[in-house]
């Protein structure tokens, strides 16, 4: 394993040591510095401080751990890869993914999963431990978004207006969701076993990873949200 | 030679920094965290404009108002003190301290006056001291030309320039100061091309604004503003918070909550969701104060004697970060910036838009 330290390193400099370095790569003094592993593939890192903004965009089959907080906007537009992150997230995080996996052990800020999209066998996952911020999954196109509501407070599992947009792909919040408001488009009912079944091998693996027990989790009603119009636009314009 | 655009003068149609640390103890330190804080988030601004505001850094003055001014000249200097010894008592004037670095450059006069109002000009202005003073920054602001007041309130700061945040602290030696509460903030202007006076914090009396974001309601702001004898001059929307601050914590007596219910209103839909009690203030203040309702992207921290409150527009479309450790709550707009001025943080939380975040200095540690 190559080891990088950060310290003093502007976004540029630190992707090209990363992209010179091994297969595995660990990253110590990261101080905000964005953009870190954007397009990478084919590598594995760990990152240690806080990185910045655009972490792991356009990533390309690289896995990212991440052990501590992550800023906004990580994994924009990726492509395939994996990105781990041991506490919580930002705003926006998998903005327009269209394929690979973002764990958050955490809580994620506003718009987690806005406009994600899905084709073929491109099926972008996002599981957030925590709690989601208001506008999870706004515009959501495709993919699968899962919220597990794991940490203990007082909040719901989902702030104001979930799925405002949402015209594909699946949501699954580990909740009743009694007192939760979606929009019209939508329909919401309790997972049966099959909706469970399609999910049974992220939530496992999740598990894995921040060391949870998956069969306590998994034994849960989850509350599943799909769009449920061909054409979810019409509405929101005059007919003529 | 061609003459520098001023703000208002031009406009094209922000991407900013914030970061705020407070001592709820009253404890005082100098600013170079803060200054330290804005360094990874460099990239943020593009070196047109970066400032600070310290809250309890003139002890030794803290009766006095503390007017710090930008001049073009001495022409116009000497017609400002005319105007302002008509009106205070002028315990002390003196040039502001700056280290001359190579960053920082085209500097005006930079100036300020420990002030107290003259009793028989308040006698008979019929006005409490701080309206009396809002009216003579307003004057200055407005009708001597090469002439700006860029901070005015007692017992605090605003230090602003053209530059990178980070070499605007070290310009004005901001290590060399020492306050319980520090704002500051990095500029890429969008809309105006950058000038001394238009960089942040914005500062009246003794509440001051930092911004990242556009508020795209500015000229309904601006337009009901005004009506209560305040001149927006520079076209940035920052300058209208800064009244609007004013306007609704001093002389309407809100309290920061109450101010953030204004500007930041929730939508009817979520009003329609709260009890009785809070769906009454909530529809009260949409009605009465409905032109004050800020849209668009913002995170702003406003300073004030005493405490801070930082708020994000209720669609949260700019990024703020808050956390605490012991007396310290800080924010900003990276949680890196955070992690710089204390990497063993008890807590960090994101508040939601709309949500404010209220630091309150405990009672007589200010």
């Amino acid at each position: 394993m190559t080891s990088l330290s950060a310290k003093a390193l502007n976004h540029k400099s630190l992707n090209e040591q990363i992209r010179a370095a091994g297969k595995e790569v660990e990253l110590t003094d990261v101080w905000g510095q964005r953009f870190i592993a954007a397009g990478l593939s084919d590598k594995e890192l760990t990152i240690h401080g806080t990185p910045g903004n655009a972490l792991g965009a356009y990533l390309d089959g690289a896995v990212i751990n991440v052990c501590g907080n992550a800023q906004d906007a990580v994994g924009d537009t990726m492509n395939a890869g994996q990105i781990n992150v041991f506490g919580n997230i930002g705003d926006a995080p998998g903005y327009a993914m269209r394929g690979g996996k973002i764990y958050i052990q955490g809580d994620a800020g506003y718009r987690a999963g806005i406009h994600m999209k899905a084709y073929k066998e491109h099926i972008p996952v996002m599981i957030i431990g925590g709690k989601a911020g208001s506008f999870l999954g706004e515009y959501q196109a495709g993919g699968v978004i899962i919220v597990l509501g794991l940490t203990d407070d007082m909040k719901k599992i989902v702030a104001n207006y979930p799925c405002t947009g949402m015209h594909g792909g699946k949501m699954y919040l580990r909740s009743r969701c009694k007192g939760i408001h979606f929009p019209h488009q939508v329909t919401t009912r309790i997972a049966e076993q099959k909706d469970l079944d399609e999910i049974e091998d992220y939530v496992r693996e999740f598990c894995s990873i921040f060391g949870y027990d998956a069969d306590e989790i998994l034994d849960a009603d989850y509350t599943v949200v799909t769009p449920d119009s061909k054409n979810p636009y019409q509405q929101m314009y005059v007919a003529n | 030679m061609k003459e520098l655009l001023r703000e208002g003068e031009f406009r094209n149609p922000s991407g900013c920094a914030i970061a705020a640390e407070i001592s709820r103890d009253g404890r005082r330190f100098n600013a170079e965290k803060i200054i330290e804080s804005m360094i990874p988030m460099h990239d943020r601004s593009n070196g047109l404009g970066g400032g600070f505001s310290g809250y309890g850094i003139y002890p030794k003055y803290k009766d006095f108002y503390a007017f710090h001014l930008f001049y073009d000249d001495r022409h116009v200097k000497r017609e400002v003190e005319e105007y302002l010894k008509e009106r205070y008592e002028m315990v002390l004037s003196e040039e502001i301290p700056t280290r001359k670095i190579p960053e920082i450059t085209d500097e005006p006069i930079i100036w300020r006056y420990f002030l107290a109002p003259l009793k028989s000009v308040l006698r008979s202005a019929q006005l409490d001291e701080k309206e009396f003073t809002a009216r003579v920054v307003m004057h200055i602001n407005t009708k001597f030309r090469g002439a700006y007041v860029f901070s005015s309130g007692k017992n605090m700061g605003a230090f602003k320039a053209v530059g990178f945040p980070e070499d605007v602290g070290r310009f004005y030696m901001l290590d060399t100061y020492e306050g319980y509460s520090w704002t500051s903030h990095g500029r890429y202007p969008t809309n105006t091309p950058g000038w001394w006076g238009g960089s942040h914090p914005f500062a009246l009396l003794d509440y001051s604004v930092v911004h990242n974001g556009e508020i795209s309601s500015y000229d309904a702001n601006r337009r009901f503003i005004e009506m209560f004898g305040y001149k927006c001059t520079l076209q940035t929307d920052t300058e209208v918070m800064a009244y609007i601050a004013d306007f609704l914590l001093r002389r309407e007596g809100l309290t920061p909550k109450e101010m953030a219910e204004v500007i930041a209103a929730p939508f009817w839909t979520t009003i329609a969701q709260k009890s009785d009690e809070d769906k009454a203030r909530l529809t009260y203040f949409r009605t009465v104060y409905s032109s004050l309702l800020m849209t668009g992207p913002f995170s702003i921290v406003v300073g004030y004697e005493g405490g801070l409150m930082a708020l994000n527009d209720r669609l949260k479309l700019r990024s703020m970060v808050a956390a605490e450790k012991d007396d310290m709550v800080y924010v900003a707009s990276e949680e890196t910036a955070i992690r710089i001025m204390e990497p063993d943080v008890d807590r960090t939380w994101s508040p939601a838009g709309g949500e404010p975040v209220i630091v309150k200095v405990k009672d007589g540690a200010y």
